[in-house]
Parts: C-alpha cells; structure tokens; sequence
C-alpha cells in the first residue's frame, strides 16, 4: 500500500512540469535500452540475415532460388538434412518418453524425496555436458577398447561390434545425445508434472474412474501439449548441435551441421551461396521447431499455472 | 500402489545405469594408461601439457569477459525494461530466446563473411579483434541463460521503489545500476555468470571456426590423436560442469525468494 503511495506521488511530481518538457525528454527513455538492441542487431540479426539474403542470390548478387532448389536437388546434401532430420527426431523422441518416464517416477512413482531432489540435481549437470568430453566418455564406454564393450565380450561372451554394433553411426549418436536430451526432458517437464493436481485425480475416483481412464482422459490429455513442445525443443537442439557429433565421428557422418562446417573451413560445395542456402536451411528447421514449440507452449499454460 | 513403486524404482534405476554407466566407463579408462594396473598417468600427462594450461588459460580468461560483457549489456536493459519499458518485454525476451533458434554455427558463418579483414569493421583482421568477437558470440549464445537469469533476480526486489529512494537521495544513473540495482541481484546475476563460465569454457564450435587457441579445439584435437588422455580430459570436463552446477544450486539458496515480503 504504501508502495502505491510513493510511487502515486512520485507521478504526479514528474508530471507536474509543462508538457512541452516532457515531450522533449522521451528519446532518452530509448537511451536505456539501446545497446542492448545494437548489440542484437550487429552480432546476432544482421549476421543472420547476411546469410538469408546470401542464400538467394548467386555470384552476380542477382536474386534466384538456384541454391534453394539446389538443396534438394543435390543428393548429398539432402541425405544430410534426411540424416540430420532422422537422429534429432530419435534423439528427441526417445529422450522425451525416457525422461517422462523418469519424471513421472521422481514425482509420482512415491519414491523418497532425496531421489527427486538428486535427479534434478544430476538432470542440471548432465543436461549441460555436452560437447566434445559427451563424445569421450562414449568412446570410452562403447568404443571398441570401452568399458561395457569388453565387459561384455570376456564376461558374457556378448562380441557386440561382431555383430554388427559400431558406436561410430547414427544410432550410436542418437545414444550420445540421449545423455543431455533425457535430463533436458526431465528439467522441462517436471514442472508439468508438479501441475497436475492431486484433486483431478480425487475427482476422478470419485466419478468412478479406473487408474486407466484417469491417465488416458485426464493426465495425458493436460500433459499431451508440454510434452509435444518438448519434444519439439529437443529436436531443435539436437539438430544444431555439432561439436558432440564432430569429436565423434570426425567429419565422416554426414548432418548438416558437420557439412556446414567443412563448408566454412573451406568451400567444399564450391559455391559460397549454395553455403548460405544450407545455413538458411538450419534456420528455417529450427525456427519450425520453435514456432511449434511456442504454440504447444501457449496450449499447455491453459491446465498449468 | 505398491506395484507403482516398484515401476518407479525400476525405471529409475534403468535410468541411473544409463547415466553412470559412462561416467565409470570414463573414470575407468582414464585410468588404463600404464599397461596392467590402474593409475592417474593420464592425469599427470594432461595437467602437465602446456597445451592444456594455455588454451585452458584462455578460455578461462575469454570465459570472464564474456561474463563481463553479458552482465553490462543484460543488467541495465532488464533493468530499464522492468522500470521504464516493460511494453518492450516480448520483443526484448524474443531477440534473448534467437540464439536457441539460429544454431551457434549459423552465427559464427554469419560472423565470418560479415567482420572479415575487407569490411568496415574488421574484426577478423587481427588476433585481438577476433578474440574480442569470440566474446561477443560467446556473449550472444549465453544472453538467453543471463537474461533469464537476471530478470528472475529482478521480479524479486521492488525495482520501482529502490530506485526512487536512491534518486531522492541524489544517485545517477550510473549509481543506481552499479550500487543499488546490481547488488540486488547479485546471487542471480552470479548464476548467470557460472552457467555461461561452463557453456564456454568447453566450446568447439566458435573457436574452432575462428580460429582460436581455446579449450574445446585442443579437446577435440586431443581426442582425434590420443588414446586415454581424453577419458582423463572428459572426467575434468565433467568435474567443471559439475563444480558449475553446484555452486548455482548453492547460490539459488541464498536468492530472495520475492521481494513483496509483508513489511
């Protein structure tokens, strides 16, 4: 209350002077915020857009859709965008129901608190350790020479890459990435879960329900829009992701981001603007993504405040 | 109920193997380096590479500018948004959420055929001027984590109300960020900061691709050439990750947890 009134007061103080005065001062609100959009501008918009209009021109700076039609034409760089498609949506799948799963068991599985608190905890840790030490400790576990590969080959019998297995593929990547997509999952969607009330599921009973018809007609419904914008967001992320996938398998697995990087090393496509058409093309997945995103995320705060 | 415990426990002690099982598996090589027993050679190889203590040098040091950078560019513009903006708020948060959309290597090409030695602002034409735009981008890829970050910390103090008794008793601008404001929303800011220090302390992609000496090329350089020095390097990699986490998890202990307390 007594904010109110100090602030009321205030107002009518720096309203008191003519009106000429303060229309003269309103640039310097924007004074404030200016580095802030100048930074944006230089560094993050400008740089974009530089390659977004690249993507549309050709070596005269003429506009043409040449390089877009050419991503679909050339057959390595659709396989790589099909590639780059394919693991981000395992990696984002998968991760999305294991890390539910976990979720929904720290939360509601009436485990002791420290095992929610812990997860959590962990799910901070390892949903930032990615990179290129995420591509080591695979290596050292699933590697030919890693700790599970020889376990299982001496102490079980189990020849894993005589079979066939080689963790140098895509799903050996899509297993990589499930180590910061699950907890990323967990982190987003624990909240979610939280959200869920305890009194929907009284009232559930109460009407006669079975523990069935609650989740297909009450929780899965509410979790349905968080869980898809996840999912979405974990798609994202993977699919811009390079450093984990380059350490990995050096440049020999073929995704756009490792493709976008041996182009900016040096030119491989032999025509810089068939360069900008592949970032161009990273932008608009993800940017998909995202809108799906935010419109699933916009859904979902219907049933949880 | 009883059966619900037991799926719980069982998923999450699937999901506890899937986790720990590497991080063992690593420790576990790091350890193989002497031929028949275990032992920290790998460790004593690492810490001893000058390599390793330079490029980790300077990551640590590209890592405090960007902090630097971050927190002078975020704390006055969430603060002036709070205070004098706040219809900018969701074109402000929008430009902050941009770096998860556009990935860090779009950025960095963009970067590359924009402030090359022949354009009006060279960056790329000299060491120093590349290192500072290292920290820019580091800055932009960690500005929705600090922006976030800081803008928690400041729906919890009354902005309004600090800044109008801090200009009562005659404060500048300058002042009232630097002295009321900024110690405020300390703890937040500091969170902000160790998540940015452990984004870029192992980044591949902006350095590499710029060229620079940091940590993450010489990981991945290491990892393309030597055998048990990279379990030993992932095991310190996690530690850092680690290290970083926790202190922002013992920081937020300290937050405020809302500024309206009844007074």
């Amino acid at each position: 209350m007594t904010q109110a009134s100090i602030s009321t007061t205030a107002d009518a103080a720096r309203s008191a002077p003519p009106e000429a005065k303060s229309g003269f001062r309103l640039p310097t609100h924007w004074l404030g915020v200016a580095p802030f959009f100048i930074f944006a501008l230089m560094f993050l918009i400008l740089p974009t857009l530089y390659l977004v209009v690249g993507a549309f021109q050709n070596d005269q700076g003429q506009y043409t859709l040449d390089n877009i039609r050419q991503l679909f034409a050339d057959q390595s760089i659709r396989d790589s965008y099909w590639v780059s498609i394919k693991i981000s949506f395992w990696s984002a799948t998968i991760g999305a129901l294991v890390g539910l799963a976990m979720a929904i068991a720290i939360v509601r599985g009436g485990l002791p608190a420290w095992v929610r608190s812990s997860t959590m905890t962990f799910s901070g840790v390892a949903s930032n350790f990615a990179g290129v030490p995420l591509a080591f400790a695979f290596l050292a576990t699933l590697g030919r020479l890693g700790l599970v590969t020889v376990i299982l080959r001496d102490v079980f019998g189990i020849n894993i890459y005589a079979m066939g297995f080689n963790v140098l593929t895509s799903w050996g990547l899509i297993i990589v990435y499930l180590f910061f997509q699950i907890p990323l999952m967990i982190v987003i969607i624990t909240p979610a879960i939280d959200g869920l009330k305890r009194e929907w599921g009284e009232a559930a009973a109460t009407l006669g329900a079975t523990t069935w018809q609650y989740w297909r007609m009450v929780v899965i419904p509410v979790l349905w829009p968080s869980f898809l914008g996840t999912v979405i967001l974990l798609f994202a992320n993977s699919f811009g992701a390079i450093a984990t996938a380059y350490a990995f398998t050096g440049s020999s697995l073929n995704i756009v981001p490792i493709k976008l990087y041996a182009q900016i090393r040096g030119d491989v496509l032999h025509n810089p603007h068939l360069g900008y058409a592949l970032a161009f093309g990273m932008i608009v997945v993800t940017g998909l993504a995202n809108i799906f995103y935010i419109w699933f995320r916009t859904r979902s705060e219907r049933w949880l405040k | 109920m009883k059966t619900g415990r037991f799926w719980a426990w069982l998923v999450f002690g699937l999901g506890t193997a899937y986790f720990f099982i590497p991080l063992i598996a690593t420790f576990e090589f790091s350890l193989r380096m002497r031929r028949g027993e275990y032992s920290f050679d790998a460790y004593r190889v690492v810490l001893g590479d000058s390599r390793f203590q330079e490029t980790f040098a300077y990551s640590v040091t590209v890592a405090v500018f960007t902090i630097l950078l971050g927190v002078l560019l975020v704390v006055p513009t969430a603060y002036w948004i709070r205070l004098r903006m706040p219809h900018l708020r969701p074109v402000v948060e929008f430009i902050t959420l941009l770096p998860l959309v556009i990935p860090a290597i779009v950025i960095v090409f963009g970067y590359i055929r924009m402030y090359g030695s022949n354009s009006p602002l060279p960056f790329l034409g000299s060491a120093r001027g590349t290192d500072a735009l290292l920290v820019i981008g580091y800055a932009t890829l960690a500005l929705p984590y600090m922006y976030r970050a800081v803008d928690t910390g400041l729906r919890t103090i009354d902005v309004r109300t600090l800044t109008e008794a801090a200009q009562i008793l005659g404060a500048g601008w300058t002042t009232i960020i630097a002295r009321v404001i900024l110690p405020n929303v300390l703890i937040a800011v500091l969170s902000g900061a160790f998540l940015t220090f452990a984004i870029v302390i192992g980044e591949f992609t902006l350095a590499s691709l710029l060229n620079r000496p940091a940590f993450g090329p010489y990981l991945q350089n290491i990892g393309a050439n030597r055998a048990y020095e990279p379990a030993a390097l992932a095991v310190i990699a996690f530690a850092i990750t680690w290290g970083c986490m926790s202190v922002i998890q013992i920081l937020a202990r300290f937050a405020p947890k809302s500024a309206n307390r009844p007074n």
